[in-house]
């Protein structure tokens, strides 16, 4: 067996070979610790030196490292915390006999010192932790309100002056919200089409009602379905992305660097992001409205034995257009929503890459609910309008 | 004129003036009552080691965070408000903050678009000449992610003096790079305090930088220590005070 000879050996310099062989022994008053420990074998040193110091009472205890041919930096970490571990429980450990190479390395782990008194954090009570959660949501929600009525005053700004309105980045954004969703959209929306048409063709069957899939779907597409889908879809992807992407600005500085040059962050990115909302949704929403509707008439065609032609002469005289602009009227503010809030979490981000990806699962699920909770209004407003 | 941009002595003329600044956030306070002031046409550097609030003190004079005890006042024109338009400095943020969606050029030429009715090709025009006076000419079209650390700085500090302000904000222009790039970094500030007679506040821990740069400089205490020393760093380095020896002998004290 090699003999470790250099003064860091314990940092595992030398030999990675040399087998992990030591021992731990207990006698009355001391722990004895002897041949070579490893780091990667620090669970086992670690469980034996536990046990050897379990039983030590009170009073003086001596960890005795004579024999100790070496010793990584994690296994004297772990003989400086058991140290200091039993100093809790009123036993003075005292190393002893420390071998002249690891003398330096003990130096460095604090080893030679007197154990330092630990200050446990105090745990919160149910209490606390409650308060400082009702604390901390109370300084979001301030922070949220400052924000939204700084956008508020950015826009007021854009409306009396248009030409301070930075909409260089609008046709990029609408390209990038709008018509890179689209196959996405499409797709999804043909899916649904067909899979309420599906769902609903053997109740109909039932009654000989086979036509009256058209209605169903289209109903259900424009005036829920279509708004709420592209709306979830441009959650997941605009929504997040304007998160992720200012939030990374916010924590690189370039947020502050607009700041300095005397540019407005908000009017900068924060208008553009939701004028592209405002406008895209809608649009998106009525391409939905279309192709759920093909593909409630395809199931229609296919297994309902209805001509596309009688589908769609009875979704024409289901559909009125209120029905469409029902979803379309939603669309836009969803578009603004789902924007703001985006918007809001990306400039809430703080300190670096965890922050952003916190702030972007929560602009996702914010945004959801909100979407949901706005939906039900729109449709409970509307439905009180009479139509 | 102001007080603050009143003529001093010998043709000096102060640029920045801070009276009683107290910086940190919240219930957390870095430094506090901290005075100084900086004249036009000097290097200044702000010292410290590593926690002292070099770094938050320059986010306070730049106007990003609002003192809640003290005064910033540069060049006359009261306290910094950065919605009240062009402000008269540029900055060099630490890890330099370019905009990764623009191009290096861009990057340079955005403040110019912004507060000038140049046409673009005139944009371009300064913004190529503001690289060149960086030594990045080839940088123009290139996106800041296919620059090195030392280029970015460099970017970073032709983007400061895009509008041709009388002052820049460098944070820790040296910091990170090789001891050649740190140098010619440092040559650079030199090159264009003497040749443009730009006014730089640097926020350094680089001993080297600030022997080569600054003509005067503070050094931050830690703990709250305020400003434990102010002058010629050469001069400095020659004080009996303990904790300005401490920094300058790169010692910690025993």
């Amino acid at each position: 067996m090699t003999t470790v000879a250099a003064p860091h050996a314990g940092a595992g310099s030398s030999d990675r070979a040399e087998p992990a062989t030591f021992t731990i022994e207990r006698s009355p008053g001391a722990v004895r610790l002897s041949g070579t420990f490893r780091t990667t074998e620090a669970a086992r040193a670690w469980q034996e030196l536990h046990a050897a110091v379990a039983s030590a009472g009170s009073g003086e205890l001596v960890l005795d490292l004579s024999d100790v041919k070496r010793m990584d930096g994690g296994v004297i970490a772990l003989v400086v915390a058991a140290r200091a571990e039993l100093a809790t429980q009123g036993v003075t450990a005292r190393i002893v006999s420390t071998p002249e190479h690891l003398r330096p390395l003990f130096e460095l782990y604090r080893g030679m010192e007197r154990p330092a008194e630990r200050v446990r954090r105090p745990s919160l009570g149910g209490l606390e932790t409650v308060g400082d959660a009702a604390l901390r949501w109370a300084s979001e929600l301030r922070d949220a309100v400052h924000f939204f009525s700084a956008v508020a005053a950015a826009f007021v700004r854009v409306v009396r002056r248009p030409r301070s309105a930075h909409l260089k980045e609008l046709p990029w954004l609408v390209e990038r919200a709008g018509f890179d969703a689209l196959p996405i959209v499409v797709l999804i929306s043909l899916l649904v089409g067909f899979v309420m048409g599906y769902q609903s063709a053997r109740q109909l069957e039932r009654f000989g009602a086979n036509v009256y899939v058209a209605d169903l779907v289209g109903i259900s597409i424009t005036r829920e379905l279509a708004p709420l889908m592209t709306a979830i879809i441009v959650v997941g992807r605009s929504g997040a992305g304007f998160a992720a992407e200012i939030g990374t600005m916010k924590v690189s500085d370039e947020i502050d660097a607009l700041r300095v040059m005397g540019l407005q962050p908000i009017a900068r990115l924060v208008i553009p992001r939701l004028v592209a909302l405002a406008l895209v949704l809608p649009v998106l929403a009525l391409v939905s409205d279309v192709v759920g509707i093909a593909g409630g008439l395809f199931v229609a065609v296919v297994s309902l034995d209805v001509t596309a032609h009688a589908y769609l002469l009875e979704t024409r005289r289901a559909l009125v257009g209120w029905d469409v602009w029902q979803g379309l009227i939603k669309s836009a503010p969803f578009g603004v929503t789902i924007a703001l809030i985006a918007c809001q979490q990306g400039f809430a981000a703080s300190g670096g890459a965890e922050s952003v990806g916190r702030r972007t699962t929560t602009t996702v699920v914010s945004c959801l609910f909100t979407l949901v909770l706005l939906d039900a209004a729109f449709t409970f407003t509307l439905r009180m309008l009479g139509k | 004129m102001s007080a603050a941009a009143r003529e001093l002595g010998e043709g000096r003329e102060r640029l920045l003036e801070v009276r009683g600044l107290t910086i940190g956030w919240g219930s957390k306070v870095l430094q506090t009552d901290l005075t100084f002031s900086v004249d036009r046409g000097e290097v200044f550097a702000i010292l410290g080691r590593s926690g002292a609030g070099k770094s938050t003190l320059l986010r306070f004079l730049v106007g990003l965070e609002e003192p809640t005890a003290g005064h910033v006042e540069i060049a006359g024109h009261g306290p910094v408000d950065l919605t009240a338009g062009l402000p008269p400095f540029g900055v060099m943020f630490q890890a330099g903050a370019l905009f990764g969606s623009m191009t290096v050029g861009e990057n340079v030429g955005l403040a110019l678009d912004e507060w000038t009715d140049l046409p673009p090709v005139a944009t371009a025009a300064i913004a190529r000449t503001k690289l060149a006076l960086v030594g990045l000419e080839g940088a123009f079209d290139k996106l800041p992610s296919e620059l090195s650390g030392g280029m970015i700085k460099r970017a970073a500090i032709a983007r400061a003096l895009a509008l041709d302000p009388e002052l820049v904000f460098l944070d820790e222009p040296s910091a990170g790079l090789d001891p050649i790039t740190a140098r010619e970094i440092d040559g650079l500030i030199r090159a264009l305090n003497e040749g443009l007679g730009l006014t730089c506040v640097v926020v350094t821990h680089e001993l080297e930088s600030v022997f080569a740069v600054a003509d005067r400089c503070i050094v931050l205490g830690d703990h709250g220590g305020g400003i434990v020393a102010e002058g010629d760093p050469r001069e400095l380095r020659e004080s009996t005070d303990p904790r300005v020896r401490e920094f300058f002998n790169r010692r910690p004290r025993s």
